[in-house]
């Protein structure tokens, strides 16, 4: 970073909205539900938390849903090998059958869609499930393959010199959804 | 983000950090995890080439590597010493032109001389994985100990292990005795006077009998191959006295599962020798799972080390 960056954070959902975004989430999903049963997989760090949180508001009106955790740092496009990236893997714990269930994916921000694909490999390797959807709270556009989210929670316009940075009080001890501008 | 650094070759324990330890260790236990999938593959080293170089018998160690380097996508070439150029007096500086001129990312070599992985690796920009040299080292070995025993100790400050057997000519001995070190495990020997050598490192406490082995209570007992090939008569009188003085014979095994302490062993092992047939039934032996085990972390060292390869 030199001395003439200059980074704007601007906060695009608070605290509050992200528990009625997650709860419009969690409806959106309920009222799709048919006779396949379905299964929720999020993805490390936290598409885990998103769906642990859209499991519990489920929960609460008592629909019930296995959730599994995924890790896809092994099946990513872009690892470097003779890089300085150290990835610490995390348990990918699926404890359940993905035969004839329909799994719904979670992240946080969708972006060029190369997450996801690494998702879908590593997701198939575990089983082959009925149906995929994936669900994402914010989507922030500048796909590069052709991913589409089935779920969004918001969709926000961005540049490329724009991130999107989803901050969870479990994950983060902040809680807070920011668009951050580096110019 | 990790402050790592990145590194190259994994010649020895010595020279590893704790958190370079750490962070082998704690991601084998995800790859070890994808042994339960019906698919145990991942592609993350896909196109990447492991060259496995053995110039010393081993059928374990290589296949494990093998099996590590295939599950993570890898290409694996044997490049088979006994049928080689080498045999034909190819010298070893002019082996590692050939090897270079191969442009394999990981090379994994076992040698009968110290310090020959590390010759390579100073004239390859390949990753070297030393799979043992000579009586130097063997740290894929004591990574995979040190897996196995924190699998059952999670903390493992002040447990204890005791390495039982012919500590001179082992490099097991040195390289797992150092990892156990490193990571606050206390660690004694017990062998032969003329195996337990001198000028051992401090931190090995020596032990002279298996009444002094029970009286010090150690969470597992590793014990040692006897090096047959490496015995001429002159370390100790016989192999049955060995196994009388050395060997886990019944009673021995009746006082470690009283106290349930744990068996460990590098394999291959020698039934009568360092072990009986009984023990090797034991129900907290862990010889098995050190097996399986090594497939884990030799595929998390080949994800850590970062070849310079891709640097032309």
């Amino acid at each position: 970073m030199t001395q003439d960056t200059y980074i704007a954070t601007e906060e695009i959902l608070s605290p509050g909205e992200i528990e009625s975004t997650v709860a419009e989430l969690a409806e959106k999903i309920l009222s799709s539900c048919g006779e396949t049963p379905i299964a929720f997989v999020g993805i490390y760090t936290r598409g885990v938390t998103l769906a642990k949180r859209v499991v519990r508001v489920l929960g609460e009106k008592g629909h019930h849903f296995p959730l599994g955790t995924l890790d896809i740092s092994l099946y990513r496009d872009d690892f470097d090998n003779a890089g300085t990236d150290f990835p610490k893997l995390e348990s990918t714990d699926i404890p359940f059958g993905l035969e004839g269930t329909r799994v719904i994916l979670f992240d946080e921000v969708i972006f060029t869609g190369r997450t996801i694909r690494a998702a879908l490999d590593g997701l198939m390797d575990y089983g082959r499930p009925s149906k995929v959807e994936l669900a994402v709270l914010v989507d922030r556009g500048h796909r590069e393959i052709p991913i589409q989210p089935d779920y969004v929670g918001l969709k926000v316009e961005t540049k490329m010199n724009q991130y999107v940075k989803v901050r969870f009080d479990e994950d983060d001890n902040q809680e807070g959804v920011f668009l951050v501008t580096e110019s | 983000m990790s402050k790592m650094k990145p590194r190259k070759d994994l010649l020895d324990i010595e020279s590893l950090s704790l958190e370079e330890i750490e962070h082998v260790l704690s991601n084998a236990g995800p790859f070890k995890e994808l042994f339960q999938r019906s698919v145990k593959k991942v592609p993350t080293l896909r196109g990447k080439t492991v060259l496995s170089l053995f110039y010393e018998a081993s059928t374990r160690t290589s296949s494990s590597f093998e099996v590590a380097a295939n599950r993570l996508s890898a290409d694996v070439t044997n490049f088979s010493v006994s049928t080689s150029s080498i045999t034909k007096g190819e010298s070893l500086l002019d082996t590692i032109e050939t090897l270079q001129a191969m442009r394999s990312d990981y090379i994994v070599i076992r040698h009968q001389s110290a310090g020959v992985p590390a010759l390579l690796a100073k004239h390859t920009r390949a990753s070297v994985l030393n799979a043992g040299d000579g009586f130097h080292a063997h740290p894929t070995q004591a990574l995979l100990d040190a897996f196995t025993f924190r699998e059952k100790f999670p903390d493992l400050k002040g447990k204890k292990i005791v390495i039982v057997g012919d500590i001179l000519h082992s490099r097991v001995a040195r390289s797992t005795s150092t990892i156990f070190q490193k990571l606050g495990v206390e660690v004694a020997v017990l062998g032969p006077s003329s195996l337990v050598p001198e000028g051992r490192p401090e931190f090995m406490q020596r032990l002279s009998s298996w009444e002094d082995v029970f009286d010090w209570k150690p969470d597992a007992v590793y014990l040692l191959r006897v090096q047959l090939e490496r015995q001429n008569g002159q370390f100790f009188p016989g192999i049955a006295e060995y196994h009388r003085m050395y060997g886990l014979n019944s009673e021995r095994l009746k006082v470690m599962r009283e106290r349930g302490t744990y068996l460990m062993h590098p394999g291959p092992v020698n039934r009568g020798v360092e072990v009986t047939d009984e023990a090797m039934g034991y129900e907290k032996s862990l010889i098995g799972t050190q097996v399986e085990n090594g497939i884990a972390v030799r595929m998390s060292v080949l994800h850590w080390l970062k070849p310079k390869t891709g640097m032309e």
